[in-house]
C-alpha cells in the first residue's frame, strides 16, 4: 500500500512522496505554491489511519511515556530529516527503488544510526 | 481539485498501510532497527515491498518523461535523481537515525498515529515540526537551496 502510494504522487502528479519535504516545504515556505496539495495530502495521512483505528477498536503506538526523550527524538528527527533532505519515505522508498545512490546511502546511514541509538539506550538502561 | 483528490488518495492510502504495516508500533520499529541486537527484519518486508511498485513506477515516469510525456493530471515529471554525497546528507541521517531510534517514529508514522497516538504522539509531532524550523537555521549549504 505503501508502494501503491507513492506510485500514485509520482505518475498521478509528479511528487516524490517524501514527508519530511511535503512537511518541510510547508514548515520553511518553499512550498507555498504548492501548500494545497500538501495539506490535503498530510490531512488524508492522518485521517485515514485514524478512522480505520477507531473502526477496529483503537491502534497503539506504545510510544514511550518519557516526555524528554520524546522531545528530543521529535526534535533530532524534523532536524536531522531537514538536514539530509529526506527520511524512510522519501530517501527509502522513493530513493532505493530508482537506485539513487544518496537514497541508499542515507537509508544505510539512518538505519545504522538508529541501531547504534537502540543499543546504546539498551546500555545505558533507558529501553 | 483532480490534484487535490490525486494528493488525497495517496495520503489515505499511505497512512493506511503504515498502520496495517506495523509502521506506527514504536515496538515493531525498534526491533527492526535493533540491528545490533534482537533483530526483528519484518519491516524491512514493508520497506523492501514498497520498493516494488515504486521501481515499477519510476521505470513507466521515466519512458513517459522521455517521451514528453506529463504526469496524470499535468504535472511535469521528475528529473534524475540527484547524484552526490555531501556531509549534510550524511550527518542529517545520523540525527535522523538516532531520532528514529530514539522514540521509534519517522515522519510519516507521526503523523498518520496522530488520530490516536495521544498526547504524546501530539508531543512528538510539535517536536519534529521545531526541529524542521530548527533546522533553517543549520548553516549547511544544502539548506540554503530552495528545496522540491
Amino acid at each position: 500500500m505503501i508502494g501503491v502510494a507513492g506510485a500514485i504522487c509520482l505518475l498521478g502528479s509528479g511528487r516524490i512522496m517524501g514527508v519530511s519535504g511535503i512537511v518541510g516545504g510547508l514548515v520553511d515556505g518553499t512550498g507555498r505554491r504548492t501548500a494545497a496539495e500538501r495539506l490535503v495530502f498530510i490531512a488524508a495521512l492522518i485521517v485515514a489511519p485514524a478512522a480505520a483505528a477507531s473502526l477496529t477498536g483503537g491502534a497503539a503506538t506504545h510510544l514511550t511515556t518519557n516526555l524528554a526523550q520524546i522531545a528530543a527524538a521529535g526534535l533530532l528527527v524534523g532536524l536531522g530529516t531537514r538536514i539530509a533532505r529526506g527520511c524512510t519515505s522519501g530517501h527509502g522508498v522513493c530513493g532505493i527503488s530508482r537506485l539513487s545512490l544518496r537514497g541508499i546511502v542515507a537509508t544505510l546511514v539512518y538505519i545504522l544510526a538508529g541501531g547504534v541509538t537502540v543499543a546504546a539506550m539498551r546500555a545505558l538502561g533507558v529501553f | 481539485m483532480l490534484r487535490l483528490s490525486i494528493a488525497a488518495l495517496a495520503g489515505a492510502i499511505f497512512g493506511l498501510g503504515l498502520l496495517v504495516s506495523g509502521m506506527t508500533d514504536t515496538t515493531k520499529v525498534r526491533g527492526w532497527l535493533d540491528v545490533f541486537g534482537d533483530w526483528d527484519p519484518t519491516l524491512a518486508f514493508v520497506m523492501g515491498g514498497a520498493m516494488l511498485p515504486m521501481a515499477v513506477a519510476w521505470r513507466v515516469a521515466a519512458a513517459r518523461r522521455a517521451a514528453r510525456l506529463t504526469a496524470f493530471d499535468g504535472g511535469d515529471l521528475p528529473g534524475p535523481a540527484p547524484r552526490g554525497i555531501d556531509t549534510p546528507l550524511v550527518a542529517g541521517s545520523v540525527l535522523f537515525g538516532a531520532g528514529w531510534g530514539l522514540a521509534g517514529l519517522c515522519p510519516g508514522p507521526a503523523l498518520a498515529s496522530l488520530g490516536f497516538g495521544g498526547a504524546t504522539g501530539l508531543l512528538f509531532a510539535a517536536a519534529m515540526l521545531a526541529g524542521m524550523v530548527l533546522a533553517r537555521y543549520v548553516n549547511l549549504s544544502a539548506n540554503r537551496t530552495a528545496g522540491a
